[in-house]
């Protein structure tokens, strides 16, 4: 599955950051935002991450997905609207088709959460 | 004691194939190659879809072809037999191409070929209707299958592929009639979400509507070729 890839790309990513900061600190949480509107499946992510990070720096550590909901613009009536996935993306009031999407696509690692020992 | 920090880091999970991706697309660009990416569900016509092609635009067009089979090597044989290079990418056990594989296809057709005589790369995806929209090998333009067996339902249910296609092709309408199925209602489900698509509606076995599809690439080539000219003259 492609989950697994995504996990390779996020555990690099991290790992790449981890290693510039001198002090390696221990990483509690890693928090991503996942759109509606992706081929991703958090379910999936969480359980590669689990089975990817054993016995690695990041054992443990809480992988917290933001899940962004998938809404469009349309020009025609000016207004957001939220396509129901699977079943119609069309604006349900003028019909236009779905252009604009205004949120719902990403796939990001927002921000890395560690604890320093003083 | 132990005190909390946050970094932020704003990365986005497919950076690095996106960045493989132009990396790619850029080498293309400088041997004036268009490259096509071909994906849809397993067994929607894919390789016949490319055999009818190479045998029809091969005069006029050099075509290679980088075959992304999982496991066997039985599709790119079936496309050498009309004479055209084809790179075989042993995908093991990913459901998709990424631009790290192509980029590696791109290579051989470097080491053993010309480059720069070529117009024309089509890389046929695996067969799999939800990944490989997600990951692009570095090429211009998008082509999704759909055959008519699959229902039309498909691209609201497995949309991402749909939505990002340049072209369509409902393929296998030779079997339309033998099924409950409404070829516009196909066509009306994925413009909802992709309004400016190019549709149409094929048969490879009877040959139905292939010369739309045919010009569609001509086109394609030619838009490609002219802005390569035009970007290396104000250079
Ligand atoms: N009736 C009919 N059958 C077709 C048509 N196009 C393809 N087929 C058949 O559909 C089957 C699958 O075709 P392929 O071209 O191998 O499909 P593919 O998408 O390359 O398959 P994978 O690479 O395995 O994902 C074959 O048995 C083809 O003969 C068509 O236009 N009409
Ligand atoms: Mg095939
Ligand atoms: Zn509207």
């Amino acid at each position: 599955m492609h989950e697994t890839d995504m996990t390779k790309a996020l555990i690099l990513t991290v790992k790449d950051w981890w290693e510039s900061q001198p002090e390696r600190p221990q990483i509690s949480c890693i928090r991503l935002t996942v759109g509606e509107f992706t081929c991703v499946e958090p379910v999936s992510l969480q359980f590669a991450f689990e089975v990817q990070s054993r016995n690695t720096f990041l054992q443990g550590v809480r992988l917290a997905i933001d899940e962004i909901p998938l809404i469009a613009f349309c020009d025609r009536c000016q207004e957001e609207y939220r396509p129901e996935i699977g079943l119609r993306y069309a604006c349900p009031q003028c019909e236009s088709p779905m252009e604009n999407i205004r949120s719902g696509r990403e796939l990001k690692i927002e921000k890395i959460e560690y604890a320093v020992g003083v | 004691m132990h005190q909390t920090f946050e970094a932020g880091l704003g990365i986005n999970l497919l950076h690095a194939n996106q960045a493989g991706a132009d990396h790619n697309r850029a080498h293309f660009d400088e041997w004036g190659i268009t490259c096509l990416n071909i994906m849809s569900s397993p067994g929607a016509g894919k390789t016949v879809l490319l055999e009818k092609t190479i045998a029809a635009l091969n005069d006029e067009l050099k075509i290679a072809v980088i075959e992304g089979d999982m496991t066997t090597e039985l599709d790119a044989e079936r496309l050498r037999q009309y004479g055209v290079p084809v790179i075989a990418i042993n995908t093991g056990r990913s459901c998709h191409l990424d631009s790290k594989m192509v980029a590696g296809g791109i290579h051989q057709l470097e080491g053993q070929y010309e480059p720069k005589e070529f117009d024309l790369v089509l890389v046929e995806n695996v067969g799999n209707l939800v990944c490989p929209a997600e990951f692009e090998v570095g090429e211009h333009f998008k082509v999704a299958l759909l055959s008519v067996t699959e229902g039309e339902d498909k691209p609201l249910k497995y949309p991402i592929m749909f939505q990002e296609a340049d072209c369509l092709l409902i393929t296998k309408i030779d079997l339309a009639p033998y099924l409950d199925i409404d070829i516009d209602r196909i066509a009306g489900n994925v413009r909802q979400m992709n309004p400016h698509v190019a549709i149409a509606p094929v048969s490879a076995k009877t040959g139905e509507g292939l010369d739309i599809w045919f010009d569609w690439v001509r086109q394609v080539v030619n838009r490609q070729q002219r802005s390569l000219a035009l970007a290396s003259v104000s250079k």
